[in-house]
């Protein structure tokens, strides 16, 4: 095992998070703040609990996960599409690092940031809303598995792209809908039929109800159902990374 | 008995949808030994270099370095491997000991090393350590892609063209700095299309062309072969025929009778040239440009791929 290969690469990804920690920090606190004045404090005043959960409070695993998403997405694939832009690729193709190694690295680095970021949303959480984690272990244990799996998928898909669009588009087009159509603001049972059902074939839909699960103890749709997709989706991304080095895919010619 | 370092053997790449970039090559390189492939743009010496580095998988063959497999033992033979690409690639936003550390940790080293002090010494970039790469000069950027191909102490350093585009200058600093690593004992192999560059600085040459390596000599035997150069004389008045006085060193004419063109060999002992040229005077032929030059690397091709057919 290439220990110091690994570290080299966290390090380094982690430094470059370093360089840039202000905007990196602010930019999800200014965000969740603004998501609590509007949804929590203007218009969550108007809405009824949900269940036993207040509405500012029932919003903030979406919200946590919503940004999780798009920081692990964007984290990850600008990790490794930078290099492939700039050309210093080369190094990491002719070190002696396994592909487990490399994606350890960037993967690690990847997520460790999400997490962070993750964990001030909650603590931003805390000045509006009166929160009690019901299982705070299985909520980090969950938060650390989504940010991995996003960060593996953000991996890919900075493999994939060949311009910087490509790396947006994704993003935009897909994560963020899933998570807004996911439930990440609503409880499905307030859907009416057909959409109710619709939504259940959105996969990100039982990433926030299990990550829900952990927070209060409710979830709408079933909470194995809900670790079996993150577990699946984060297998699945795993595999891809696995294929692409094996066939070098965009990455070796 | 010499021990290689470094087997390339039936080695080939045939792009996908693309040319074959590299017929079948057979190299066989000597530990201590500074070989240069020499090469116009896009013969292929790149891709060799690329297949050796692990950076592009061959079409067929096997490349061993350091007596490990390059596919079945990468991280062995990796390690020995030191890689200085053509592109300056660099992050943009790092310091220069910065990045030579990450290089020395990615190959597996701890980056707590006096060696990456001597490194950086050696290439007088100590004083530039805490610079950001962006604000180097290309020159400096260029030394700082070489500490960081050395800094995991390898066996074997590969310089993909080391001063493609680059000030005389720094070209002789480069030339300084391979002559101090081969007296530490490195192996380099270098590629270049300048044959000055081949000639100062390795002991065996190899000459690629088209994805072929056509020849590999040792570099004295194979400079005879290309030491040729011509002289022009610029005529004053056109001849209609070589004068027959000057038969003996069979020049010939150019450009209809204006352009007396004599080819000699620069190695040789004696050119012949001052007596050609007293020959012309005392024929009283007038000229008013006397022009001498190398021939060409396109020449040389030329001649090459003419013997071997």
């Amino acid at each position: 095992m290439n220990l110091h290969g690994i570290w080299a690469i966290y390090r380094f990804e982690m430094a470059r998070f370093g360089r840039t920690i202000w905007t990196s920090l602010a930019t999800p606190v200014i965000t969740t703040t603004l998501y609590f004045i509007v949804f929590g404090s203007a218009i969550g005043s108007q809405m009824k609990n949900i269940g036993d959960v207040p509405y500012g409070a029932f919003i903030v695993p979406g919200l946590m996960l919503l940004t999780i998403f798009s920081e692990s997405v964007f984290n990850a694939s600008l990790g490794i599409y930078m290099p492939k832009f700039t050309g210093t690729i080369y190094e990491l193709l002719s070190a002696p690092l396994s592909a487990v190694e490399t994606v350890i690295g960037y993967v690690g680095a990847a997520a460790t940031k999400s997490l962070v970021i993750g964990l001030v949303i909650f603590a931003t959480a805390h000045l509006f809303v009166d929160l009690h984690v019901a299982h705070p272990l299985l909520m980090l244990f969950y938060l650390l598995l989504v940010a991995a799996s996003f960060s593996l998928f953000g991996f890919c898909l900075g493999i994939w792209a060949n311009g910087f669009e490509q790396l947006q588009i994704i993003p935009l087009l897909v994560i963020t809908p899933l998570t807004f159509l996911g439930g990440a603001f609503y409880s499905l049972t307030v859907l009416p039929e057909p959409w109710r059902t619709v939504t259940l074939f959105n996969p990100v839909a039982y990433l926030i109800n299990g990550f829900r699960w952990t927070f209060f103890g409710i979830s709408d749709v079933d909470v194995l159902a809900c670790v079996a997709v993150t577990a699946g989706f984060g297998a699945f991304c795993l595999a891809a990374v696995v294929a692409i080095f094996r066939t070098g895919w965009r990455l070796k010619s | 008995m010499p021990e290689p370092i470094l087997t390339v053997a039936g080695v080939s790449k045939t792009y996908k949808n693309g040319p074959t970039a590299l017929k079948t090559v057979d190299l066989e390189v000597n530990r201590g030994e500074i070989v240069a492939l020499l090469g116009p743009n896009g013969a292929g010496k790149t891709t060799l270099i690329s297949i050796i580095c692990g950076i592009v998988t061959p079409s067929s063959g096997s490349v061993t370095v350091a007596g490990h497999d390059v596919v079945r033992d990468y991280k062995a033979a990796r390690r020995a491997i030191g890689l200085v690409p053509q592109e300056l690639a660099t992050d943009q936003f790092e310091s220069v000991l910065a990045t030579v550390t990450f290089s020395r940790r990615l190959f597996g080293r701890s980056g707590h090393s006096d060696y990456i002090e001597q490194v950086l010494r050696d290439l007088s970039l100590w004083e530039k350590r805490d610079a950001k790469i962006k604000d180097l000069s290309g020159g400096m950027k260029r030394r700082v892609l070489i500490a960081k191909a050395l800094a995991h102490e390898p066996e074997i350093l590969f310089l993909d063209e080391p001063t493609a585009g680059v000030d005389v200058a720094l070209r002789r600093d480069m030339w300084k700095l391979v002559h101090r690593l081969r007296e530490q004992g490195a192996t380099i192999i270098l590629t270049t299309h300048y044959i000055e560059e081949a000639e100062e600085m390795a002991d065996r040459v190899g000459v690629i062309s088209r994805g072929e390596l056509l020849l590999v000599e040792e570099k004295d035997a194979l400079m005879a072969k290309l030491g040729k150069r011509q002289m022009d004389l610029t005529l004053v008045e056109p001849l209609d025929a070589v004068p027959a006085a000057l038969a003996r060193w069979s020049p010939t004419l150019e450009d209809e009778g204006h352009t007396l063109r004599y080819v000699f060999d620069a190695k040789a002992e004696n050119t012949g040239i001052p007596e050609l040229l007293a020959a012309v005077a005392e024929r009283h032929i007038a000229f008013k440009d006397l022009e001498t030059r190398k021939s060409s690397l396109e020449d040389i091709f030329v001649d090459l791929v003419g013997q071997r057919a």
